[in-house]
């Protein structure tokens, strides 16, 4: 039997660490497989025995990169268990906050760690030689989502001013007016971004994927909305349980989403981005669609352009908050508290975050579930790779395991979140 | 001059964390013209402080192998880092990347340099290791005497 095996040691510019085996049996891919091997981080069972009032703190420490995604799940859950719902100006800061990291998470992404394929170099040191201009552009616009994170949340990483009810200090309107003008000069550069990754050269596929993301009755998703599909989902975050399963993999200390029917599902920007496209400012979708995108994306090599396509939404949309703000009374509301189970979902920038916290009397966390987006995409990266690598396997061994990393990078795969990532290997037998 | 001395780690991972014992126990012993600033490590957050900036320091943690505590020093505007210890760098796109960002855009600080500490716990809720705390109060103590003095 004619066999193969290709090996990737280390796949760079994802965060965290993990490996990738495709097998490939006379010609045929016969599998992939997505080992992540970092020690699993234990989070739920910290979270155990402690105030229900700790866990945006605590959650926050999952991700250096999208803190804020789990204090909002986590505050959120908390509130629904709680029977509260925070409205008005600290709800649409929340917003901002959401804003302020789909800025500097998608930005970084979309500049430092994914573009460098697209282009041709190694990675963004290599880029920055060639592309000064286009670096510089990258830093200022995912400095000024910093800024939102650093205003609203104390500081740029881990912020600390998020609290179940609200905040603990909120902003006055002359605090957020430097940051309006610094956004305009990001919104420019945001929608300079959507014309530069609509020139990237992006391979001609497209899969028939099962997109899940949240969808609100007239926002596009950041920090609530059922959970909806392209197959006619249409749920509640406290259902969530009853149609997503995760399940153990050897291979991998992430533990792995899947419907609960075993089909595979793809959340994060394609999805979020192609149920609702509807849910964009014009700004956006007419930037969308000058870049060459329809209503909806499957090729997942576009998501770079998807991404830089709600970078310029979350700086239009921070500029329509900071815009209509009145400070509230009060940075938080009360928190009556109790036993109960609360449930969330967010839209983390690489797709949705569930949550679901029990309390007891005390309003002690006695159980709690969190689920990352990239446990949910590991399934559909497998896919991705055993739909395409089969039309590469002509290709030299250095290219080909490219295109394999490249193809991971579409993701923006947080490890770091699931656990961490990655390496990659081709087994030819 | 724009002087910057900048403590890199998460400290919340043990040894991890090291870089910016270090920038405090600097804070109530350097003139006050020089910043003292933290960061956990991500290169663009790197790249962003050096902005303007005329010379640095950076503190960071290492994971090489040597003996917990050992201290190197690098002048990062005559070489990059060298390429084993950015793999001993405990952040994937962090501090060796900053560096060369910084040079190819040509915002390296005229003076650079690049204190690391070898550590051995980074375990997530770890605690500092002894020695490495011990070699954190050294590097601050002669650092505070060099830079009070350059």
């Amino acid at each position: 039997m004619a066999t193969r095996t290709i090996k990737v040691d280390y796949l760079a510019r994802v965060e965290g660490e993990g490996a990738f085996k495709v097998k490939v049996r006379d010609g045929r891919i016969t599998g992939a497989e997505l080992h992540i091997f970092e020690p699993p981080r234990f989070f739920e069972a910290f979270l155990r025995g402690r105030a229900f009032t700790e866990a945006p703190d605590i959650t926050a420490r999952i991700c250096g990169i999208c803190p804020v995604a789990y204090q909002m799940s986590a505050v959120h859950a908390m509130e629904n268990a709680l029977g509260i719902r925070v409205e008005g100006p600290l709800r649409e800061l929340r917003r901002l906050l959401y804003c302020g990291e789909w800025i500097e998470s998608q930005t970084l992404h979309i500049y430092m760690l994914h573009a460098p394929d697209f282009l041709g170099y190694a990675g963004a040191v290599e880029m920055a030689r060639d592309h000064g201009g286009e670096v510089r552009r990258g830093l200022s616009l995912k400095k000024a989502g910093n800024e939102i994170v650093s205003l609203l949340g104390g500081r740029e990483i881990h912020p600390i001013n998020v609290r179940v009810g609200g905040f603990y200090r909120v902003p006055t309107k002359r605090e957020l007016a430097p940051l309006a003008e610094k956004l305009k000069r990001a919104r420019d550069l945001a929608l300079e971004t959507v014309r530069w990754a609509a020139k990237f050269d992006f391979p001609d596929r497209a899969r028939d994927y099962q997109f899940v993301a949240l969808r609100h009755d007239r926002e596009y998703p950041m920090n609530e909305g059922h959970i909806v599909s392209n197959r006619g989902l249409d749920i509640a975050a406290a259902d969530y349980e009853a149609h997503f399963a995760e399940s153990h993999v050897a291979r991998s200390t992430a533990l792995q989403s899947r419907m609960t029917d075993g089909s595979a599902y793809l959340c994060g920007p394609l999805a979020r981005y192609s149920l609702n496209f509807d849910r964009l400012s014009p700004l956006a979708q007419d930037a969308a669609r000058e870049a060459g995108l329809g209503a909806t994306c499957t090729n997942p090599y576009q998501s770079i352009l998807v991404r830089s396509v709600e970078v310029l939404y979350a700086c239009d949309e921070a500029l329509r908050v900071i815009a209509n703000y009145e400070p509230p009374d009060r940075p938080a509301i009360s928190t009556p508290v109790g036993a109960a189970t609360g449930y969330a979902a967010t839209e983390a920038p690489r797709g949705m975050l569930y949550h679901r916290y029990r309390l007891d009397a005390d309003a002690k966390i006695a159980d709690a579930k969190i689920v990352p987006p990239t446990s949910q995409n590991q399934a559909s990266i497998e896919d991705d790779l055993v739909s395409y690598v089969g039309g590469w396997l002509d290709l030299p061994e250095d290219e080909l395991r490219h295109r394999c990393e490249q193809t991971v990078r579409n993701y923006d795969p947080c490890i770091s979140c699931s656990t961490h990532f990655l390496k990659l290997e081709i087994d030819r037998g | 001059m724009r002087r910057l001395v900048l403590g890199i780690g998460n400290r919340a991972r043990g040894d991890d964390g090291v870089g910016r014992l270090v920038a405090r126990l600097l804070r109530e012993k350097l003139p006050s013209d020089i910043t003292i600033e933290e960061t956990e490590g991500e290169a663009t957050a790197i790249l962003t402080r050096l902005d303007g900036i005329d010379a640095v320091h950076v503190i960071d943690a290492a994971r090489s192998g040597a003996a917990a505590g050992t201290t190197l020093r690098f002048d990062v505007t005559a070489a990059p880092l060298p390429e084993t210890l950015g793999a001993l760098s405990t952040h994937g796109f962090g501090l060796g990347e900053a560096i060369e960002l910084a040079r190819a855009l040509g915002h390296l600080p005229r003076i650079a340099i690049v204190h690391v500490i070898e550590g051995v716990s980074f375990e997530t809720g770890a605690a500092l290791t002894p020695v490495v705390g011990d070699t954190a109060f050294a590097l601050a103590a002669h650092l505070a005497a060099e830079l009070a003095t350059s």
